[in-house]
């Protein structure tokens, strides 16, 4: 049956939220929603789901909802999939939103698909970029497949609501409007027997364990040009800002200032992290046939005819002993203003 | 107990290569493989039939008659039987159309006591299908399972999160999709493959399991592609000379542009 | 043309496990401890490897001669010495005991030699009796019961890690070949006893040794087949290992191939990559084509034994000449190389010289011409 896709309105945001704090993706997707809310000249909505979370609406008006629908029970404290499939599905059934955005989070990807099963609508998943087609409205979801390799724009023309998961940290955070309000719809969950099939018996938090080098999405790699073991200690504070892991060219470990597990290159291990930082290494062919396929490669060498250059997409022409020092300043720096 | 373990074969993406004159993917002599995830669910099939003989090991796929490469693989690492569906008219199917006609084929197998399936599959990364089979079978679902402990009709399981897990119990039948942590999947054996090729691999195509044409397929897929490009290619990199601070100013100034922090 | 839709999946379990197993790590520790693994040994013993072509009642993978060239030219693709460890039991050890062991024997000594709890070793070689079997000086004595056994074997490949040897000893001086008998020793008898293990050039991670045989009593129910026939139960098992060597052959060609294309295109020299200059990609296509060539003879000698047609032959000219062109091959990959390729960091260093011993072991060139001029003249 032909759906009437003129009874769909309002851009919904998936409010996802842990321990009563709203996840960074969230915000973000305020941000995207606003702008998609206002090319379709129509509201941006938040749902929000949880336990005592109703302090949380002044933050989502803040970041630019104009309404949030809010469901408020003990059943909700923990994201469980049916409990939250049921209530927003309810909810969407209701107020026919025409496009739902969820962060890609564990949470996210889980819930998006049960969603759109209930309200018979697609899903992308994983979305890097959201756009209205100036045309007719609707909605252009772009995102990665094939590892990267490609990009595809899906469409959902029949079917309401557009419903896609957008990557975290994609998305740009909108800034924070203290006198912004709106109004709140309240959601009146009811759950019987049966409902939710899932019991959450325990959460673990667990600290990242130590990655590998292969799975490292932050690698920070020395090589000779380091001159001596200690500077690897420089290196390691820079990857703890990032999150990485610390590597080295063959020259490094040839030298001893570092073990053979850390060698990136033909005889070593061959990386492909977002974000690879070479500092003093020259770039040889063996090294470079290690890591030359990393997102963004950041090179940062004294002499500015060193063949890492040529396939950095940054580089830096200094002393690595200069300029790792203030990358550390300014991404504590980033991390003061982050938390504000 | 009867498993079913949903899998798809996929083109190895680490292998695939952009043409860099045209700009267009290479598909060609990219080796199709088992999806890492959907390897790791089958492991862990194949370990609870290790530790019960009497658990009984069936593979699902949906996909063109190639798709039985990757099913004898499955049989040589030692899955008791395997099904492919496969029709024209399941060409073009979206998550949405797949996971229905993975239902209709759990379905027509019948008295199945648990779902496993691969988080996501390499090549669209939408990690959709398997909650969606659930939905659609009435089966209650975890995803990103990285431990299974059954005990009795109760499974008691760790969903992995992103810094940490939750112990979920949930009755069984269930649904329940696999990551990587679940268990390394073992290694196929001569005898494996020499058994699994004395084996029939049952096809089940749109009428076997009572679909309508317009449930299957592109026709039944609320998605479509609108447009595929390759991502635009690195270009020759930026070079920054002068002070360290104004160096470091300008790089993080493009990194936050392009969000790579 | 010779390998159906089940060898092809055959490859592809021997090629990831090969890849996933015989990482760098993994491949320097064997070569500076000259030891090889032993939990990469079980996972061999469990992936079928030990017995591919070996029946299924036994612990086999109930598969064929070219199923045991594909996994064998994986292995060795990866890894020369970890090849030798596939072979043995398949072949040197599995097969005398296969074409010619008692039932009882099969059960005690085959079946864990399958499963990899047991090791096997090959004893025929003497220090004055190489490539002349038939001049060999160890003696079996009957004593009641039992055989006596003294003498000493030489270059006898996993010989200090073997739990039992198939020793071939002189029962009858004075018929030369047709005086040989073949006795199934535990290493552990009194009177065994191994030599210091050789410092080899290549195929470093199975320790080789003589073994010393003084005075060792075996009761006559360890004979491997019939008395005085042990020659030809040797000369058979052969013809199967002649096969196996051309498949480590053609193995460690294509690894040496695989690294000097890559480096091909990598190496820049002149402002271009050194690829794009004849004198490299002419050799490159001279390796490739011997490859292919010898590939070709490989497998149509293992396709000969799996239809049951004399491969005696076939296997003497797949052994010669993948052998001899494995070494060229790879003495072209050190050369292509250039100075990087004389260093043991770059894989081609350790294929060279693990290559050397192929056209040694196992019958010389020298023999295998001999053998296959004699079919031709006969």
């Amino acid at each position: 049956m032909e759906k009437d896709l003129t009874l769909y309105h309002g851009v919904w945001v998936f409010a996802e939220q842990r321990h009563g704090k709203l996840m960074q993706v969230a915000i973000e997707l305020l941000g995207e929603g606003r702008k998609l809310a206002d090319d379709i000249g129509t509201e941006l909505c938040a749902v929000l789901l949880g336990e005592d979370v109703k302090d949380l609406t002044q933050e989502l008006f803040a970041y630019g909802a104009d309404k949030v629908y809010l469901a408020e029970d003990k059943e909700l404290n923990t994201y469980r999939t049916d409990a939250y499939t049921k209530v927003i599905t309810e909810a969407i059934k209701t107020y026919k939103p025409e496009i739902v955005l969820l962060g890609a989070t564990h949470i996210g990807r889980d819930l998006g698909p049960n969603l759109a099963v209930e309200v018979d609508t697609g899903l992308t998943a994983d979305c890097t970029r959201l756009e209205i087609d100036p045309e007719d409205k609707k909605l252009k979801q772009t995102r990665p497949a094939f590892g990267g390799n490609l990009m595809a724009t899906i469409i959902c023309p029949e079917h309401r609501p557009q419903m896609s998961t957008v990557r975290p940290g994609v998305m740009e955070k909108p800034s924070y409007q203290a006198d912004r309000s709106g109004e709140i719809v309240t959601l009146k969950p009811e759950f019987k027997d049966g409902d939710i099939r899932t019991q959450v018996v325990e959460v673990v938090q667990d600290l990242k364990s130590a990655v590998s080098l292969t799975d490292a999405e932050f690698i920070v790699s020395g090589g000779k040009g380091l001159g001596n073991p200690e500077g690897f200690e420089l290196l390691q504070q820079l990857a703890d800002r990032l999150g990485g892991v610390v590597a080295s060219s063959r020259a490094a470990v040839d030298e001893g200032w570092i073990s053979p597990t850390h060698q990136v290159g033909q005889t070593g291990t061959t990386v492909k992290p977002k974000i690879y930082v070479a500092c003093g290494i020259s770039g040889a062919i063996q090294h470079l046939a290690g890591m030359q396929n990393s997102d963004v490669i950041i090179a940062i060498n004294i002499n500015e005819n060193a063949p890492i250059f040529e396939v950095a997409t940054y580089g830096l022409v200094g002393d690595l002993y200069e300029v790792v020092p203030a990358m550390i300043e300014e991404l504590d720096q980033l991390k003061v203003e982050e938390a504000y | 107990m009867k498993i079913v373990v949903c899998a798809k074969q996929v083109p190895d993406t680490t292998e695939v290569r952009i043409d860099p004159v045209k700009g267009t993917l290479i598909r060609e002599g990219v080796p199709s493989i088992l999806n890492p995830d959907d390897a790791n669910a089958l492991e862990a099939a194949l370990a609870m039939k290790d530790q019960n003989p009497d658990t009984e090991v069936i593979v699902v796929t949906m996909g063109p008659p190639q798709a039985q490469y990757m099913l004898r693989e499955c049989l040589a690492m030692g899955a008791d039987s395997a099904i492919l569906l496969s029709d024209r008219a399941f060409g073009g199917a979206d998550t949405w159309a797949t996971s229905h006609t993975i239902a209709a084929a759990i379905k027509k197998i019948g008295n199945v006591d648990l779902v496993l399936a691969g988080r996501q599959a390499i090549d669209g990364d939408t990690a959709q299908v398997g909650p969606q089979v659930a939905m659609r079978l009435g089966l209650p679902a975890v995803t990103y399972v990285q431990n299974i402990e059954i005990e009795g009709d109760m499974a008691k399981v760790q969903r992995q999160l992103e810094l940490g897990y939750e112990v979920i119990e949930v009755k069984l039948p269930c649904l329940l999709t696999a990551v990587k942590e679940l268990g390394e999947p073992r290694y196929m054996t001569i005898a494996g493959i020499v058994d699994a090729y004395e084996k029939e691999i049952t096809l089940w195509g749109r009428e076997d399991l009572g679909l309508d044409p317009s449930e299957c397929g592109l026709k039944a897929s609320p998605t479509r592609v609108f447009r595929s490009f390759t991502p635009p290619v690195k270009g020759k990199g930026e070079i920054f000379t002068g002070t360290a601070d104004g160096m470091v100013r300008d790089l993080m100034v493009r990194l936050k542009e392009k969000h790579y922090i | 043309m010779f390998f159906t839709e089940q060898h092809e999946l055959i490859r592809k379990h021997a090629r990831d496990f090969a890849e996933k197993e015989f990482t760098k790590e993994v491949l320097d520790e064997i070569e500076n401890t000259a030891e090889f693994p032993k939990e990469i040994f079980k996972k061999m013993a469990d992936a079928g490897f030990f017995g591919i072509k070996m029946p299924k009642e036994l612990g086999g993978g109930g598969s064929d001669h070219r199923a045991y060239v594909i996994v064998m030219e994986e292995i060795s693709r990866a890894s020369g010495i970890a090849s030798i460890y596939v072979s043995s039991p398949n072949s040197l050890m599995g097969s005398p005991f296969l074409m010619v062991g008692t039932k009882e024997q099969k059960e005690k000594y085959l079946r864990p030699m399958i499963s990899g709890e047991k090791i096997f070793c090959f004893g025929l070689t003497e220090p004055g009796a190489g490539s002349d079997a038939g001049g060999m000086t160890t003696t079996a004595v009957e004593d009641g019961d039992d055989y006596i056994l003294n003498g000493r074997k030489t270059f006898i490949t996993a010989a200090p890690l073997a739990d039992y040897a198939v020793i071939f000893a002189k029962t009858d001086m004075s018929k030369g070949t047709r005086g040989i008998t073949s006795f199934i020793v535990d290493m552990t008898l009194p009177g065994v006893s191994c030599g210091k293990p050789e410092d080899k050039m290549g195929m470093i991670g199975c320790a080789t040794s003589d073994i010393i045989l003084e005075n060792v009593r075996v009761p006559k129910s360890e004979i491997l087949g019939k008395l005085n026939r042990g020659f030809s139960t040797a000369m058979k098992t052969l013809d199967v290992g002649r096969i196996g060597v051309a498949s480590q052959a053609i193995g460690i060609a294509q690894a040496a191939i695989d690294e000097s294309t890559q480096y091909a295109k990598e190496r820049k020299q002149f402002g271009r990559p050194i690829a794009n200059f004849q004198a490299i990609s002419f050799m490159l296509a001279d390796m490739e084509t011997k490859l292919n060539a010898a590939k070709l003879l490989t497998y149509h000698a293992a396709y000969l034994k799996d239809t049951n047609q004399d491969a005696s032959k076939a296997a003497s000219m797949a052994k010669y000449y993948a052998s001899e062109v494995c070494n060229e091959i790879c003495a072209k990959a050190v050369q292509i190389h250039g100075g990087y390729g004389y260093i043991k960091e770059y894989k081609v260093e350790k294929l060279y010289r693990d290559a050397r011993v192929l056209t040694i072991y196992e019958g010389t060139s020298q023999v295998q011409q001999m053998v296959i001029a004699a079919q031709m003249l006969k």
